[in-house]
């Protein structure tokens, strides 16, 4: 038998392909990554220059007639009113559906059929939803006979939220040592004060996390609103607004990327980078909020 | 003589009558049979696949909360036998309150932990009251009262399986069942969890799971032993079943089963 020296040999081929394939991976790592520091950069750069005060006080002047854009005070609002509705229709039905599954359901074929069903809904693209939202709201004028509004707006993202709730919940609770709510059920509390008081405060964050996640992919969708919300250059006054309808940064940006005035362009930009930067920042804090959870956890 | 005549006095709080109860088509224990007196502390013991802690958990309807677990049989408790379908388990468990293997506080304060089982059982009492002599019952008073705020896993294992016993008496049940309370603790939380015992005794029956056989002679008036054998059809799959039944004393020095002797003297198991 020959004996191989003990110490590291670069030339051994098993060593070399080693090497190779290490960069390799490295490689395609760094090039995954590129896109988004492009982007983000591109956009702070761009984006960053065009941020003014008047921006978030201003509406934005119909283009063309002059060079002054205005800023985009209604679509931010209209943005937070859009996601708002979005989070309270879908908050408390995903969060219902997912307690559902994860503390009610046994496995059983109508928990497996909804299982599979939440996670179809979670691939479907999100222009199908601003159709289906579109046909059943807004073409049928059912909604007080307000055609494209906010509130039509707020449900096609809620649609898109609705499978992520549900799934953050499910799992969120399914973290929940089961030791816990036998302790809960074995000194006589029922199932829901099991639930209420003592399942889903331990699940809080992680929930949490989740349905945050959720608002950011939502608050960023653009071909559901296309359909539903459509656009609006002016301010949100009141309750009222809600059933005309509602400008969003996503459509703005869609909206006035393509106009051939350099001004809209510029909005578009300042609108871009106020979206990246909200949709970044709610990242990263939910982020922290996850930290937070594996911290607390139980030793 | 005094003993004695307490003795005969004690009535069955809680009875089994052929009490057969499988996961599915498995057979997990069948055929038991066992009176449990009031105000003794009777263990279960026997080896691993016995059937002990199904039985165990088959006395407060815990194993409603496992899916397939079905039970024949009739568990008699107050006169009324706990698995008729008009039964509550809710109020089952009220009654009956269980201790578990591993430590189980809920994620917050100590006092909430024995206050939660407390409130939602409708106590409307002096809460601080309660509070204290549940910990006080449970001997964790004193590592307890200084930090009543603080979370309930800043305490050490042991005396986290004394604040899950404390929340149980909260609850004023008649019955306490613990599975295995002490396995996951060192000998000396062990052994005041063993004086804690001793302490209920005097309010409580106590139905305790054990694999630790000093255990049950340290702290039990009776002993059930569970043993396992293989299934008649030879598939290899075994069935527990309640091989003996006697007062501690008996069970330990003149066990009447071959298979009872064999195991209390560590010939298996």
């Amino acid at each position: 038998m020959i004996m191989n020296s003990l110490f590291y040999q670069k030339k051994l081929s098993r060593n070399v392909g080693d090497k190779f394939f290490t960069s390799l991976s490295v490689f395609c790592a760094l090039i995954a990554i590129l896109p988004l520091i492009f982007v983000v950069t591109y956009i702070l750069i761009k984006g960053g220059a065009q941020i003014t005060p008047e921006l978030f006080t201003l509406e934005p002047n119909p283009p063309g007639d002059d060079l002054d854009a205005g800023g985009i005070n209604p679509a931010l609002i209209g943005t937070l009113v859009i996601t708002t509705i979005a989070s309270i229709i879908s908050i408390p039905v995903g969060v219902g559906g997912g307690i559902y599954l994860a503390e009610y359901s046994n496995g059983g074929p109508f928990s497996k059929f909804i299982r599979f069903g939440v996670n179809v809904l979670a691939g479907v693209p999100s222009i199908i939803a601003g159709v289906f939202i579109y046909a059943l709201i807004v073409s049928t004028k059912i909604l007080f006979g307000s055609m494209y509004s906010g509130l039509a707006g707020g449900m096609a993202l809620s649609i898109l939220m609705l499978p992520t709730v549900i799934k953050t919940t499910d799992e969120g609770l399914k973290l929940v040592p089961n030791e816990l709510r036998y302790a809960s059920l074995g000194i006589g509390a029922s199932m829901y004060t099991t639930i209420l008081k003592i399942t889903l405060p331990t699940a809080f964050r992680s929930i949490a996390t989740g349905v945050v996640l959720g608002i950011a992919r939502a608050a960023g969708e653009t071909a559901p609103l296309i359909f539903t919300a459509l656009f609006s250059y002016y301010y949100i006054v009141g309750f009222e607004d809600l059933f005309y309808e509602m400008g969003s940064l996503a459509v703005l940006i869609y909206n006035f990327a393509l106009e051939p005035y350099d001004a809209q362009n510029k909005l578009a930009w300042a609108a871009s980078f106020i979206l990246v930067i909200s949709i970044l920042t709610v990242n990263i804090f939910s982020r922290i909020l996850a930290a937070f959870t594996e911290k607390t956890k139980r030793v | 003589m005094i003993k004695n005549t307490k003795k005969s006095q004690k009535k069955n709080i809680l009875s089994l009558e052929d009490v057969s109860i499988s996961y599915g088509t498995f057979e997990a224990v069948k055929n038991v049979f066992l009176n449990f007196k009031a105000g003794d502390i009777t263990s279960l013991i026997g080896p691993s696949g016995c059937g002990k802690s199904t039985v165990l958990r088959a006395l407060n309807r815990m194993n409603d909360l496992i899916p397939n677990c079905s039970l024949k049989g009739t568990v008699l408790f107050d006169g009324t036998n706990i698995y008729d379908k008009r039964v509550d388990p809710v109020e089952v468990r009220r009654r009956i309150g269980m201790v578990f293997q591993q430590p189980n506080p809920f994620p917050k304060s100590i006092y909430e932990n024995i206050a939660f089982g407390a409130r939602i059982n409708g106590f409307t009492g002096d809460m601080d009251e309660l509070v204290e002599s549940s910990l006080r019952k449970a001997a964790v008073w004193s590592e307890c009262k200084d930090k009543l705020n603080d979370s309930g896993y800043s305490l050490s294992g042991g005396q986290q399986q004394r604040l899950c016993i404390a929340r149980t008496i909260a609850i004023e049940p008649e019955i306490i069942l613990m599975d295995e309370p002490c396995s996951a603790l060192d000998p000396i939380s062990t052994l005041k969890i063993e004086e804690t015992m001793h302490e209920l005794k005097k309010n409580y029956t106590i139905i305790i799971v054990t694999h630790n056989m000093q255990q049950a002679l340290r702290v039990s008036d009776m002993t059930a032993f569970f043993n396992a054998i293989e299934y008649e059809d030879g598939d290899g799959g075994k069935v527990g079943y309640l091989a003996e039944f006697d007062s501690t004393k008996k069970i330990f020095n003149s066990p009447k089963e071959k298979t009872t002797q064999e195991y209390i003297s560590g010939k298996f198991g």
